[in-house]
């Protein structure tokens, strides 16, 4: 009875441990593991037993296909939930990190942190043109545009109801500066007209913003005359020609000025010169930094949220594979006591059960990667980001995160298998026979 | 229920099967519980107490803000008891990452809040300092704030007239919210209007939002569509709607929380069912010639299947209520853990009730066909083992 005790709170210790390593074990760590056993199983005797044990079991499974459903199912259910919440936080980050680039930097004022926050006097503009590192067009002008972004209401698409839109004003080389942004649909906005673009996100989103609609935005009505892409943050956005849009909203000062600049190099000048300016108060950083330090927040939130759900959901999925395969074992008693009074050795007979458990994992984990793909892969939602208004982005399954779901899978087949392999092992040869 | 013991042993008596599903029971029942609790605490928009307020913003977009000039006439409105009036301030201290809400607000505003419980003195001391500033009482907590310490608070938006960004406020008093409910309103700090219009660089003469404390609160809609006439076809039209309201479609633009608890519920539920359904019809396998002996001592058919189906509710409803009164307490403890910026309410009634509602649908979807199974037994063959 003792030795019993020992023996579980030793294969417990050695779970843990092996859990551990399982989660922080690299995609070819896991290949390894998989080339180790494949070749055990292959090559040595007990190896050779121990798959043929499992082959028993394996082809005895359509009978139970009631109970194995249990656990593929419940496993499925586990991985397609975590890989769709973790979907969620990877597409918002990715939206937002493609955003920016280390080669256009941006400018507001000192200690602002947002857009919305910033205010910069439109006789600073040419000050910042002339400092160094950034980028000069053909013409020897620097490539730089002020901008004002205005949150504005407008009625989402599928309720109606008003949510907070980005309405920006942009000069001439904004398009320049982001290459990205292509218009797909219409034609660009004319400088001096209330005429605006929107971005293909923003037109799924809300209502009304069909070329050649009429907006009502800041008491002043407005004319789609195209739709762009950018497949960014910005594809959530309304944009216009700046001083139209400051005539409109009588704003005297812009909000932030965006500038190409020299590469990383460039950046460090710039940010060097602007620091040793007393006339500029104003911070710089690049749009890759600025736009991922907007996304940091919200996808550290989804990624413990989908853990903890997943890890709640995981628990309950354990226990169902626990009970289905103690359930399987109790019902091969006689088969496995057999296996074990013709010679098959405590060891072939583990790793038969833990290979039924792991093959039904990996069915589960299959399936429900499978089916956080199908459904989310692409699906479009959007939340409030950190200049009060609607960003748009789509869940992105990445194989990345399939590949950890597939590892959550595994690693709760090999909890669920592992105590039932043991209980198989050690069934009493004799009683087990001698019963049913 | 002379039965009871019956069921009871009859539920345990293949242990290790039951403490199983239970246990997975329970991890079910504990994730519906958490996360019904944020659907609800979303949809509701935090509490039932703003009903008799109306916030009134600008309509064109929420970083608008509004002339100060409208305060008499809002306040002459039919309807109208009293009005107050905020402006945002968004202020840091020390590091972006310790956000809190920090706004300016009238000198009457917390009387629009009876809710918010304040010392005389406090607010008297806060009332004739000009750069004081009340601190809902876990932030103060948190930070480690006395009355009389300067709070070094850092301007985002709305610099001081020299452009210098930094505000040091003087701590007057703290409020604090006996509702446990709504703990993380404590998580705020306020500041004199009047300062802030003096002394900041952009703008003047405006707030952020008035707050109107209604007569009647079946008058909400009229009264709103009055104070919005106001300001009809000015560049300043403003939109009225009752605090929750409010609150709600702030809430709602993060997420659509529903949907998403919606969708990972029915993944755990029908998991769930499998689990369970499973569970029961090997308990009843097992015990074929038990309910055979059951019926030859003159058990009726009706009884039979009666028994199956309470043990297998009783099953998923033991479990469940342990699942989310494990929740119960989970939820203070997440909450209070993370100081104030998760604000999850107990457990509402909405949420137990469905809870419960769901246990027994499901117990009895599960139990049914296993009950009908044990009830159609015939005694000869279930006897003979055939």
């Amino acid at each position: 009875m003792k030795k019993k005790w020992l023996w579980n709170a030793l294969s417990i210790l050695f779970l843990v441990i092996g859990l551990v390593v399982w989660i922080i074990l690299p995609w070819y760590g896991v290949a390894a593991v998989a080339v180790a056993l494949g070749l055990w199983l292959m090559l040595t005797r007990t190896g050779r037993l121990a798959l043929a044990a499992a082959r028993i079991g394996i082809a005895s499974l359509p009978q139970r296909w009631g109970a194995s459903s249990v656990i593929i199912v419940g496993i499925a259910g586990v991985v397609g939930v975590l890989v769709a919440m973790l979907a969620m936080g990877e597409g918002f980050s990715a939206t937002l990190q493609q955003t920016g680039s280390d080669d256009t930097a941006i400018i507001l004022r000192g200690g602002s942190q947002a857009e919305t926050n910033s205010v910069i006097m439109r006789n600073q503009v040419p000050l910042i043109g002339t400092l160094p590192g950034i980028r000069k067009d053909a013409a020897g002008k620097p490539i730089l545009s002020p901008e004002l972004s205005q949150v504005v209401n407008l009625p989402t698409a599928s309720s109606g109801e008003d949510a907070n839109a980005q309405f920006r004003g942009v000069s001439e080389a904004a398009w320049a500066i982001r290459p990205q942004i292509k218009i797909i649909e219409g034609r660009k906005f004319n400088v001096g007209v209330r005429e605006l673009v929107v971005g293909q996100g923003a037109k799924g989103q809300y209502r009304g913003l069909e070329i050649g609609k009429q907006v009502k935005l800041g008491n002043q009505s407005w004319t789609v005359v195209g739709v762009f892409a950018s497949g960014d943050a910005h594809d959530s956005e309304l944009w216009t020609d700046i001083e139209t849009l400051a005539s409109a909203y009588d704003r005297r000062a812009y909000q932030s000025v965006t500038a190409g600049v020299n590469g990383k190099a460039g950046f460090t000048e710039l940010k060097n010169a602007m620091a040793s300016d007393p006339r500029l108060k104003l911070d710089v950083s690049t749009t890759r930094d600025y736009y991922t330090k907007q996304s940091t927040g919200l996808t550290k939130l989804i990624k413990i949220l989908g853990t903890v759900i997943g890890g709640i959901m995981a628990i309950g999925a354990i226990f169902g594979a626990l009970n289905t395969m103690y359930a399987a074992v109790a019902g091969r008693a006689r088969e496995i006591a057999t296996m074990r009074a013709i010679g098959f050795r405590g060891t072939p007979v583990v790793m038969a059960v833990m290979l039924e458990t792991m093959l039904l994992a990996l069915l589960g984990g299959l399936l429900g990667g499978f089916i956080a793909w199908a459904v989310f892969n692409g699906y479009s939602v959007a939340t409030l980001g950190a200049n009060f208004s609607q960003v748009v982005f789509q869940f992105k399954v990445s194989p990345e995160l399939l590949w950890s779901g597939l590892k959550w899978a595994l690693g709760i087949g090999l909890i669920g298998g592992l105590f039932p392999a043991l209980r198989a092992a050690r069934l009493p040869v004799t009683e087990a026979l001698r019963a049913a | 229920m002379k039965y009871f013991s019956l069921i009871w042993s009859a539920l345990f008596r293949s242990k290790t099967r039951t403490f199983l599903t239970l246990l997975s029971v329970i991890a079910a029942f504990l994730l519906f519980g958490l996360l019904d609790s944020v659907r609800v605490a979303f949809n509701s928009g935090g509490s039932v107490a703003g009903a008799d307020r109306l916030v009134v913003a600008s309509r064109l977009s929420i970083t608008q803000m509004l002339p100060y000039s409208l305060t008499p006439q809002i306040a002459a409105t039919p309807g109208v008891k009293k009005s107050a009036y905020a402006a945002w301030f968004g202020g840091i201290y020390r590091d972006p990452k310790n956000f809190f809400p920090n706004f300016s607000v009238s000198e009457n505003y917390f009387e629009l809040y009876p809710e918010f419980v304040i010392k005389p003195e406090e607010l008297k001391a806060w009332q004739t300092e000009r750069t004081g500033a009340m601190v809902g009482e876990s932030l103060a907590k948190r930070n480690g704030w006395k009355i009389g310490d300067t709070i070094p608070l850092q301007a985002t938006i709305f610099p001081q007239k020299d452009g210098s960004n930094a505000w040091p406020l003087k701590m007057s008093g703290t409020f604090k919210l006996n509702d446990s409910k709504r703990k993380g309103e404590e998580n705020q700090l306020v500041f004199h209007w009047k300062y802030f219009d003096e002394a900041n660089q952009y703008t003047n003469g405006m707030v952020g939002w008035y707050i109107v404390k209604l007569d009647n609160v079946d008058h909400a809609t009229r009264v709103a569509k009055a104070i919005d006439a106001i300001s009809q076809n000015s560049d300043h039209e403003t939109k009225s709607q009752t605090e929750q309201a409010f609150q709600q479609s702030f809430a709602k633009q993060f997420a659509d929380i529903g949907l998403i608890v919606t969708a990972i519920m029915a993944a755990v539920f029908f998991t769930l069912l499998l689990l369970t359904g499973n569970t029961m019809s090997q308990a009843v396998r097992d015990r074929i010639p038990e309910l055979a002996v059951l019926k030859t001592l003159g058990f009726t058919n009706g009884t039979v299947l009666t028994l199956v189906l309470v043990e297998s509710v009783l099953l998923i409803v033991l479990g469940g209520v342990i699942g989310m009164g494990l929740a119960a307490v989970i939820i203070p403890v997440l909450s209070a853990a993370s100081g104030g910026l998760l604000n999850l309410p107990n457990i509402p009634v909405e949420t137990w009730t469905l809870g419960l509602s769901l246990m027994l649908a499901i117990g009895i979807v599960v139990g049914a066909l296993p009950a009908l199974r044990a009830m159609r037994l015939k005694i000869v063959d279930a006897l003979a083992g055939r």
